[in-house]
């Protein structure tokens, strides 16, 4: 190279994974962050280490968008997960890659979680007006009232996300509870947190309200109790893997009677590990009476 | 938003002028009396002593304790009863357990269903016999256990005995099996009615039961024991174990029991969520209540206040889902709370065994203390009290109809679950003002919302955190129909095809 001459060499622009909160992606308060590093020791990304602050945030944020969330019809909640699957699949490449990179997998396997999340997303998207029908009754009461139940969401939902597969636990356990108006805030893979950081760049251009999905990196054993203990969330899904986190995460939960659900689910890509089970599961039956006269 | 306290004290004064000038409605009192017409209590076989029932049989405690279980209302001792310890919990869940695994868990589901039939029958046959027992050991009112909790205990078994054999219709793509043991602790203000959602669904679905009924109330539970004798159901398919708090806690960390279905206090409840956290034991929790009681401009008012008077007054007040809390739009209050201190004053209370009582005694001198702290706390934060002027009976446990205005939404009657016969009363301007009123609670067990308006009630009872929610009716309860709170009221429903999912596992769990 000469004097004056210069390289047209491009550097790359790395990305910074944040938190992401009441749609927006923001660091965490406490100023922590962990380094994720592949399995071969090469540093890929500074990841938050998100603290109690950040969860109650979340918290606050997710309790502002579930009632407006709910409120949207169901044929435009199934159009909202059904664009998430958009979004996934066109840029269903960069998470292979990511996913490969993070942990290591192969490129079939890779492939296969991504394809497989973007599967459970259209899965749960068509769901949205049908599992009402299905988990409502009218009820032939003995006397004269029309009495019926539907299912109505929780509120807001506190998800504990598997390690692995981290990409396709997340969206496993985040798209049930939001099909049916919950906002949900997602402790998200402690080991292997990047696909999931990245999915909330999914998330912001799928025209889900801010709020309704709050995502949030850390140590789980620091931030499980909380959420466990908090006085404004109405659930847990619990798909981690500390039994003994998991006891006392349930414990904890009865100061404002939380409804607690655990999966150990050993297969993530099995039929089972979808469907309307998953639905009713973060929703409550409320029972109507009405007089039937003149 | 809202209105201030001075405000509510303004009209509360205002509410008492038009009160005392305007002249009154003449109901008995000073211008007739009813004739008493209680009903007999001969047909009633009280036992002086009662054992427990394990294993179909009527047995003595081995822990060798006795307790007496009296009539509230006269304060006598109706009989001894047996107090269950440790030992006899522990022999009534492993015959649980062996009835479960040796008979009714193989036993073809539409024969279980035929006993679950037999039993309702039998209530059936026996309903006055259970109806006059049910309001002695209780203090309510004959004229409520004869047209209610009797009959629709006998409904719960009924409706449940049809399921058994068709649980493969309720959880479809599912293998329905039984759980096992299920422990059910029930409470004071419904006892024969509780022990039938208990039982019922649990038997239906192939699982044996040890229940414990309330500490004082097991007179019914223990008579719905003889007729599971009576109806030849297998020995150890029911268990009854009465006892108080150290014997339900026997039963909830019993390690062979696989569910706990409990009803009672949110307070008790939690403990319950936290001993059985982390064991595999299922749980369903209803819990207390603090409901909103929603009254527009636009109601039929008459029949609002009956729906008033019915919520908060039905069964003394000793209801989860009272409707204790009344938001009255404030363009209606003073009519409404005019007549509101009418219909209290014809309320009668007295001999819970006589046709024409409409409130009885006080389930306990614990709970009348309990009902009397919240009171004087009404009085003291500065809520005025407005009580019926009804004589109260020299002996038993009473409490006048009493409602309270003038009410702060931070006042403990407007917070605390009170378990009595006593309504604090509030007001709104705006239908979002009602909703955020009403929801503003951890409780979310009921509501009701009282409008002519038909879209009205949708939008309204669509934003309650309830339930359960009545819309021009309320207190109305059927065994087809879920029953079970949000928030703080605790979770899983009794009743209908959603209260079947406690008492079944599904495959793939």
């Amino acid at each position: 190279m000469q004097r004056g001459e210069v390289s047209r060499e491009s550097v790359e622009v790395r990305k910074t994974y944040k938190l992401y909160i009441g749609g927006e992606f923001v660091r965490t308060e406490s100023g922590r962050y962990d380094p994720i590093e592949s399995p071969k020791k090469k540093l890929l990304a500074n990841v938050s280490r998100g603290s109690r602050k950040d969860l109650r945030d979340a918290v606050a944020k997710a309790r502002t968008a579930q009632a407006g969330w709910a409120s949207k019809t169901a044929y435009l909640k199934g159009q909202i997960l059904y664009r998430m699957a958009e979004m996934l699949e066109g840029r269903a490449g960069s998470f292979e890659d990511l996913l490969r990179e993070s942990r290591g997998t192969t490129a079939a396997a890779a492939k296969r979680e991504v394809r497989a999340a973007i599967d459970r997303l259209v899965h749960y998207a068509g769901w949205s007006d049908k599992f009402g029908a299905l988990l409502g009754t009218v009820n032939p009461v003995a006397s004269s009232y029309f009495d019926f139940s539907v299912p109505e969401p929780m509120g807001v939902v506190g998800i504990f996300a598997p390690e692995s597969p981290d990409l396709l636990g997340l969206v496993t356990h985040l798209a049930p509870a939001i099909v049916s108006g919950n906002a949900v805030v997602v402790l998200v893979s402690e080991r292997s947190p990047i696909a999931s950081l990245e999915f909330a760049e999914v998330l912001a251009t799928s025209d889900l309200p801010a709020g309704v999905v709050n995502l949030i990196s850390g140590r789980k054993e620091e931030l499980a109790p909380h959420l466990a203990r908090h006085m404004d969330v109405n659930a847990i899904a619990d798909a981690g893997e500390d039994t003994a986190l998991s006891k006392s995460v349930a414990e904890d939960a009865a100061v404002n009677v939380k409804r607690v659900r655990r999966y150990a689910i050993r297969d993530y890509y099995r039929e089972n590990a979808q469907g309307l089970d998953f639905i009713e599961a973060f929703t409550e039956i409320k029972t109507t009476w009405h007089p039937i006269g003149v | 938003m809202g209105t201030t306290v001075t405000d509510e004290k303004a009209r509360a004064e205002a509410i008492k002028k038009i009160e005392a000038e305007r002249p009154r409605l003449e109901f008995g009192g000073a211008v007739w009396d009813y004739a008493p017409a209680p009903e007999s209590k001969d047909h009633v076989r009280l036992e002086k002593r009662y054992g427990l029932f394990i294993g179909g049989k009527f047995a003595p405690p081995r822990s060798k304790k006795y307790f007496s279980t009296i009539n509230p209302a006269t304060e006598e001792v109706l009989a001894e009863v047996a107090e269950a310890g440790a030992a006899d919990v522990d022999a009534a869940v492993r015959s649980a357990e062996e009835a479960h695994r040796k008979y009714w868990s193989r036993l073809a589901p539409a024969e279980r269903g035929k006993y679950v039939y037999r039993i309702a029958r039998l209530l059936q046959e026996k309903s006055r016999e259970l109806a006059v027992l049910e309001t002695l050991n209780g203090g309510k009112p004959i004229k409520e256990s004869r047209d209610v909790d009797v009959p629709l205990a006998a409904a719960h078994f009924f409706y449940h005995a049809g399921w058994a054999d068709k649980l493969e219709y309720a959880f479809p793509r599912h293998r329905v099996s039984s759980i096992g043991v299920c422990g059910q602790i029930i409470p004071w203000n419904f006892p024969l009615l509780m022990a039938a959602w208990k039982i019922a669904p649990a038997l239906a679905c192939g699982n044996t039961v040890v229940l414990k009924p309330a500490e004082t109330t097991p007179l019914t539970s223990l008579h719905l024991a003889k007729i599971c004798e009576e109806a030849d159901l297998p020995p150890g398919v029911v268990n009854i174990v009465p006892g108080a708090g150290e014997t339900g806690a026997h039963l909830v960390n019993h390690p062979r029991v696989r569910k706990i279905a409990f009803t009672g206090s949110t307070e008790v409840g939690k403990l319950i969520q936290r001993a059985t956290a982390g064991t595999g034991k299922r749980l369903t929790l209803e819990l207390g209540g603090k409901a909103a009681n929603i009254i527009f401009e636009d109601a039929a008012i008459d029949q609002a206040v009956e729906g008033i008077i019915s919520g908060i007054y039905f069964n003394q007040g000793h209801v989860c889902c009272a409707g204790s809390r009344l938001l009255v739009q404030e363009s209606i209050a003073e009519t409404v709370l005019a007549k509101l201190a009418d219909r209290i004053e014809t309320l009668r209370l007295g001999d819970p065994l006589d046709k024409n009582t409409d409130v009885g005694a006080i389930n306990s001198k614990m709970q009348l203390e309990k009902i009397r702290e919240m009171v004087a706390s009404g009085i003291e934060e500065g809520a005025e009290i407005h009580q019926s002027s009804c004589s109260i009976p020299a002996r038993g446990f009473w409490f006048p109809p009493t409602f309270f205005t003038g009410v702060a939404q931070s006042h403990r009657i407007a917070r605390e679950e009170i378990f009595g016969p006593v309504l604090a009363v509030m007001t709104f301007r705006t239908p979002d003002e009602a909703v955020e009123k009403a929801n503003n609670i951890p409780y979310g067990l009921s509501a009701g919302v009282w409008t002519d308006k038909g879209s009205k009630i949708f939008k309204i009872t669509a934003k309650m955190k309830a339930g359960v929610v009545w819309a021009n009716t309320f207190n109305k309860f059927d065994p087809s129909s879920p029953f079970g709170g949000y928030k703080e009221s605790g979770f899983g429903r009794e009743g209908g095809v959603h209260g079947l999912r406690a008492y079944v596992a599904l495959s793939g769990e």
